[in-house]
Order: C-alpha cells, then sequence, then structure tokens
C-alpha cells in the first residue's frame, strides 16, 4: 500500500476532524508526550473511575500520523478498561513493528490501517507517541518523549 | 590544466555516469535530491572500488611486497589528488580521517585539548550542523573554555557585526561552515579568516556543503583547519579529509595511539611518526581514500567551476519554480546561496511531506537537519530540504514541484 492511500483512507480524515480533541479540566490521569526529532508535542488526558476510562482526550501539535492515531487511540480506548487499554497498547506497538500475527490484526480493526507503518520504520515513532503517552497516562508518569525509545526499529529516526 | 580541458567532460550528460539514478522508486523515476547528506557515487568510483577489492588491496605502509607497495602508492596518491583539489601547499597536510564529524573531533582533542585554556574563547555560529558545535562544547566542558555564538538574520545570513564584537583577544579559535546544510547560505570564509586572524585566533572551516561544489583554495581562504566528507562529493562513506597548516600539525598532539603513527615504541618512551601518519593510527580505510581520489578525478574532470555554474543556475531555477507554489516558506533566502534549499508548506508537517514525496520518488530529507538551534532560530520543529548535485536537472525540479502540489492537494 503506498503512503498515499494510508493517508487517504484514514489518517487525513482524523486529522481533519480529529475525535476527542482537547483537554479534560482537572483529570485523574494525564500525560505530555514529546518527539524531539519531528517537534511533535501532545497531550493525553483522562477520567477513570473503577478502572474504567470514562473520558479521555487528545491535544497537540504534531504530523498527521501522530494525530490521526491519537485520535483514533481515543475512540478505541474510551469506555474500555485499564486492563483492556494496556492490551491494546501492547497490541498496537506489535502492530507497527510488524510482531503482530495477521489474524491478531483484525481484532484492531481500523487501527490495522497502521501495519503499513511498518514500511516506513522511521515514521513509527510518530504512530507510537500518543500510544506511549497513554501508557504514561495511565501510570501517570507525567512526561515522556520517544528519545532512548528502544522500540522502534534500530536507528530509525536518527537524523543527520 | 589546459591540456587536460579538451577531454573534459559535458555536465548535461553527467547524470548518466550515476548508475543509481536509473532506477524505479514506487514505480516512478527516482528523483533524488538528498545530496546534501549524501550523494551518489559514478560508475566509475564504483569500478575504482571494485578494482581495488578484487585486484589491489594489501594493508599499506608495512608490506615489502608489491601488492602492499602498490596500494601504499594508491593511498598516497589519493592524498596527492586531495592536496592539489584543495590547493594545499603540500600533500602531508591532508589528514585522511572518516569524515567531517572525526575531522573536527581530531582538532578540538589534538588542538583544541592541547592550546587552549580555561576562559578561552570558542567563536561558532547559529548555523553549524552539531557536528561544529558538540565536540567544542564537550572541549568547553573539560577546560573551562568559553563557546560564543554568531547570529544569523531572517534570510539566514551571519550577522558579521556581532562577530567583530565577539572577537577579542581570548578567541582562540573560530570554527564555521562555509555552506550551511540548511540554509544554503555561502558564509564570507576569506573576511571571516582575516578578521580571526587580525585577533590571533585560528580558523576552522566546515567544508562539508562546500567542497563538492565549488572550487576551494585553502591557501587563498588562509584558514588553518578546513575539514569535509567524501561521501558528500561523489566518493564512498567512512573517509574524510582534515587540512591543516602545516606547522599546526607539527605542533598538535597524535589523536589516537596505535600502530602506524609512531616511529618507535618502547616502554621507556615512544615517539611518533612525522605528519601525516602521526594522526593516522591504525589501518585507514583505504580503498575508501582510493575512492575518494578517484571521485576527485571525477569532478576535476568536468571542472568545480562548471559544477558550482550549474548548480547556481539550477539553484536559481528552483528557487523560482518554488516560489511559485502557494504556502510554501523558504528558510535560508541568502542572494550568496548554494543549492541547499529548505521550505515548510503551510499545514503539512515536513515529515509528512517527505513520506508522501517518495511516493513519487522524489527522495528529500526532512527533521531538523542535524542543526537544531537553526530549527530554533526560526521556530520550526523540522523543514523539508532539497539539496541538489551535478547531476540534478530542471526536470528533478519540474517533478519535486508536481509532486509537491499533489501533496498539497491530498491535504486540502
Amino acid at each position: 500500500m503506498s503512503s498515499k492511500q494510508i493517508y487517504q483512507e484514514v489518517i487525513l480524515d482524523h486529522c481533519k476532524k480529529p475525535r476527542n480533541w482537547g483537554k479534560i479540566d482537572n483529570p485523574t490521569h494525564k500525560a505530555e508526550g514529546i518527539n524531539p526529532l519531528c517537534g511533535d508535542h501532545i497531550w493525553v488526558t483522562m477520567n477513570v473511575r473503577d478502572d474504567t476510562v470514562d473520558d479521555i482526550q487528545y491535544e497537540g501539535e504534531s504530523c498527521a500520523i501522530c494525530m490521526a492515531s491519537g485520535s483514533m487511540m481515543t475512540t478505541k480506548i474510551k469506555g474500555g478498561s485499564l486492563v483492556a487499554a494496556s492490551k491494546l497498547i501492547d497490541d498496537f506497538r506489535a502492530l507497527t513493528t510488524g510482531a503482530l500475527e495477521n489474524t491478531e490484526e483484525k481484532t484492531l480493526g481500523s487501527l490495522s490501517i497502521f501495519s503499513g507503518i511498518r514500511d516506513l520504520p522511521s515514521r513509527v515513532k510518530c504512530a507510537m507517541l500518543p500510544w506511549h503517552t497513554l501508557t504514561a497516562a495511565i501510570n501517570s508518569q507525567g512526561e515522556v518523549s520517544t528519545e532512548g525509545d528502544h522500540d522502534p526499529v534500530p536507528g530509525s529516526g536518527t537524523d543527520k | 590544466m589546459s591540456q587536460k580541458q579538451s577531454f573534459k567532460k559535458d555536465i548535461e550528460s553527467a547524470r548518466r555516469d550515476f548508475p543509481v539514478l536509473s532506477q524505479l522508486i514506487n514505480g516512478c523515476p527516482l528523483t533524488y535530491l538528498d545530496s546534501g547528506a549524501s550523494a551518489q557515487m559514478p560508475q566509475s568510483v564504483v569500478e575504482r572500488l571494485n578494482n581495488y577489492h578484487a585486484k589491489e588491496h594489501a594493508n599499506i605502509h608495512r608490506g615489502v611486497y608489491q601488492l602492499s607497495e602498490r596500494a601504499t602508492q594508491e593511498y598516497e596518491d589519493a592524498r596527492k589528488k586531495i592536496s592539489e583539489f584543495l590547493n594545499a601547499r603540500k600533500a602531508e597536510e591532508i589528514i585522511f580521517t572518516r569524515g567531517t564529524t572525526n575531522a573536527i573531533n581530531l582538532v578540538a582533542n589534538s588542538f583544541g585539548r592541547e592550546f587552549f585554556k580555561a576562559g578561552d574563547e570558542i567563536i561558532i555560529s547559529y548555523m553549524e550542523h552539531h557536528s561544529n558545535i558538540v565536540p567544542w562544547q564537550m572541549l568547553c566542558e573539560q577546560l573551562g573554555t568559553k563557546l560564543k555564538v554568531v547570529p544569523i538574520s531572517d534570510v539566514g545570513e551571519l550577522d558579521m557585526s556581532v562577530f567583530g564584537e565577539l572577537l577579542n583577544e581570548r578567541t582562540k579559535l573560530v570554527a564555521i561552515t562555509h555552506v550551511s546544510n540548511v540554509l544554503g547560505t555561502v558564509n564570507p570564509v576569506n573576511e571571516i579568516t582575516a578578521m580571526a586572524h587580525d585577533c590571533g585566533a585560528k580558523v576552522l572551516i566546515d567544508g562539508a556543503q562546500s567542497a563538492p561544489h565549488m572550487p576551494v583554495d585553502v591557501q587563498d581562504i588562509d584558514c588553518d583547519f578546513y575539514v569535509f566528507s567524501g561521501h558528500k562529493m561523489c566518493g564512498p562513506t567512512g573517509i574524510g579529509v582534515l587540512y591543516a597548516k602545516m606547522d599546526l600539525l607539527n605542533r598538535m598532539r597524535p589523536y589516537e595511539g596505535g600502530g602506524d603513527m609512531i616511529l618507535s615504541v618502547s616502554f621507556d618512551k615512544t615517539l611518533y611518526a612525522e605528519v601525516p601518519a602521526k594522526f593516522e593510527a591504525g589501518t585507514p580505510p583505504i580503498a575508501a581514500a582510493i575512492g575518494l581520489g578517484s571521485a576527485v578525478d571525477y569532478l576535476n574532470n568536468i571542472g568545480m567551476s562548471v559544477i558550482h555554474e550549474y548548480e547556481q543556475s539550477l539553484t536559481k531555477y528552483a528557487m523560482d519554480s518554488l516560489r511559485e507554489v502557494s504556502d510554501l516558506k523558504f528558510f535560508g533566502t541568502s542572494p550568496t546561496k548554494s543549492g541547499v534549499i529548505s521550505f515548510n508548506v503551510k499545514g503539512i508537517h515536513a515529515h509528512d511531506m517527505g513520506t508522501l514525496l517518495n511516493d513519487y520518488g522524489v527522495a528529500v530529507r526532512t527533521g531538523h537537519h542535524c542543526a537544531q538551534p537553526v530549527m530554533e532560530r526560526y521556530k520550526v520543529p523540522a523543514t523539508t530540504r532539497a539539496s541538489l548535485y551535478l547531476y540534478n536537472t530542471r526536470d528533478d525540479i519540474d517533478v519535486l514541484v508536481e509532486s509537491i502540489r499533489k501533496v498539497q492537494k491530498l491535504f486540502n
């Protein structure tokens, strides 16, 4: 699949109409995510009650892949449990790095479009940033950065 | 020189010399516009490397057998070619390094650490590549030396009046890029060198973006150090050059210790070899050095002035064509500009632009280009950069512009 198709099918739709866009006032969980390489800077805020994500919002400045990934992430996480969220984070990481079986890919629904990111290893970090930030929010680590991140393809995003 | 003139190669046909350029990427002809990061190799250099590996390889400066002596001769011939390419006084003023970065680190350690002290000052500029920032920062941490930074204007030129104010008797070194790898600005290196010398400071010129693209005469510039990389000028990776004035090289300490850089070794006292061997410890990248010599032959055969003029004309064409694209903003618009063109298109992140241009076979660089202070200066996280070389044509520019418009359409 060409990048253009990936962008056309899902990414641009979410960029033009990002879902759950914004910041929750006084959230129970929040985190800030930064990718210094491309200047992406995002925020994930959540209200969690009895292990259920009642509300989640996403906001930031980023490239289209990061923005769409964040927008789609909120739609998948909202209303679910923290356990389900953690499972989805693991699955999404496996999807973008090519470690997920084809059969499992189907369970990710519309997110499976991001399997195309595998062919763009330098952009894996962009797609992963919202999910890293979600992990940080769940653990309330505060700020995360994709620098020193071991998961994407080695050497991806090195900038010379 | 005039004798060779009649054999000169026509630049218009140069593109055919580069086998890599004839491939398809995503079904489109490759439009390679990232020579500022790394240039492609002509067939002659590829063959020279192949031939060396297939028929000529042996370690140098050691064997008394024919193969080793031939390899040594070829390696030293490459040094001579490069010294003539830069108009150095003698071949021994050319030190082979792994690249520009390695050459700057060599100067920081062998010259800076030896001769600078706490309170001394090093002047760099806002438009330096990280490789001409970080080695000096590391040195300053070690020695207590101070780093001063020359600001740049909106069009991307050095503020020469501030430079004049920063210079003083504490200034020990001015380390400035000849051509900015983001903005394309060609800096007035002769003037900078003269001003620095008036204060007793030495001058290092980062030639990574100039040596491949224009005639360079280190005696005319009168700089003390000039550094560049082989892979940005049609040569292989893993080889670069430090030019330095002989009296400095004689006074500097070795950078690395090991084989080949010694006269004699004993546990009481080790004597170092003469320049240039003193700075080339261990087995050097022999093949890469010979490959770089072959790249110099290739460039000389076309002529550096011809290459420079051709690229200037292509740069003007590219700037004029890109100016027609709506919502496109340039970074670096100095009238003295080389073929390094940075821009962003409103509403499209540079990384999205780069990814989508790739669909049309267009290879550009996106990101901070290892020059984060430049990004900070213009308040952008990243830019898209098209950088030109002798094998690019107006067709490449047309494909770039057309492809940018397609990406714009996709986003709107």
